[in-house]
């Protein structure tokens, strides 16, 4: 096959991007979640 | 949690037979073969990014008529997934490129479009990172994001216009009596668009979700900073 690692390579890209993405967005509302947990632990502690 | 394992699943197999059928079922092409088949996954990201970037001048919009949190949070979330979609066909364009035309990159009209395209969309993020007031944030990057959808149309027609630079090859769809796509390849193209905007789908709910979570802690911030505030003025009350 000619070529073929371009092809392989643009085949790898397509989904490494979209996966890598989806993970950060993942850890990033996995933090995110916690913090809301704790402003309204804080929140009630002053209440 | 049931029905995300099986929506999971079925992308999977979707993005499998997808590959299993650029790959294998698609036929060859006559001058470029096999690195032709880039194509269905180049043109599949602009169908991503384009649909995201419609979704985002939908929600600024919406957001500048009804003022409502949400369509900013939706604009946001479609930016970044149309970013992603369009960083996929601006890497895989270059890989198809390289190979067929000799050079990875060149300023054409199509190119160039495109390239603006991205920079606009990214700096739709940059600019909310700049602003703290969120209901200023919004206004400015709605009226920001209707401006930067003005470029999408224009990526469109560049290669349909007469008398413009062009490197990028001609539309193989509607793209006039010269135009057309083997049956086969057509199929296996749907197949592949269908499989990344499904992709596309999930990943854009989650960053939204993200988006909404981001609002809620300015919020319960503000809360607490209200709160002590109050408090202060309360101790200097008592004070005097």
């Amino acid at each position: 096959m000619k070529n073929f690692e371009y092809l392989f390579a643009a085949w790898i890209i397509v989904w490494a991007v979209f996966f890598v993405y989806e993970i950060s967005v993942a850890s990033r509302i996995a933090k995110l979640r916690d913090e809301v947990e704790r402003l309204k632990e804080q929140l009630r502690e002053g209440s | 949690m049931k029905s995300r394992m099986a929506i999971t699943a079925l992308l999977a197999a979707l993005i499998i037979f997808a590959g299993y059928a650029a790959l294998f079922i698609a036929p060859d092409e006559r001058t470029m073969h096999e690195v032709q088949r880039i194509f269905y996954f180049h043109l599949s990201a602009w169908v991503t990014s384009f649909t995201a970037f419609l979704l985002v001048f939908i929600s600024n919009i919406a957001y500048l008529v009804t003022r409502r949190v949400k369509w900013d949070c939706l604009g946001v979330a479609a930016a970044e997934v149309g970013i992603a979609a369009c960083s996929i066909g601006l890497i895989t364009g270059p890989l198809w490129g390289r190979p067929v035309w000799g050079i990875w990159w060149t300023w054409d009209a199509r190119l160039t479009t495109t390239f603006i395209m991205w920079l606009m969309y990214i700096s739709y993020l940059l600019l909310r990172g700049l602003l703290e007031d969120a209901q200023r944030r919004a206004l400015l990057s709605a009226i920001f994001g209707i401006f930067a959808f003005l470029d999408v149309p224009l990526v469109y027609v560049s290669n349909r216009l007469k008398d413009v630079r062009l490197q990028h090859p001609r539309p193989v769809i509607l793209g006039g009596a010269d135009s057309g796509l083997d049956p086969t390849m057509a199929k296996v193209l749907l197949v592949c668009v269908i499989s990344l905007l499904g992709v596309m789908i999930p990943v854009l709910i989650d960053r939204y979700r993200l988006q909404i979570l981001r609002h809620e802690v300015e919020e319960l911030r503000f809360g607490l900073e209200m709160r002590s505030d109050d408090s202060r003025a309360g101790t200097i009350k008592a004070t005097l």
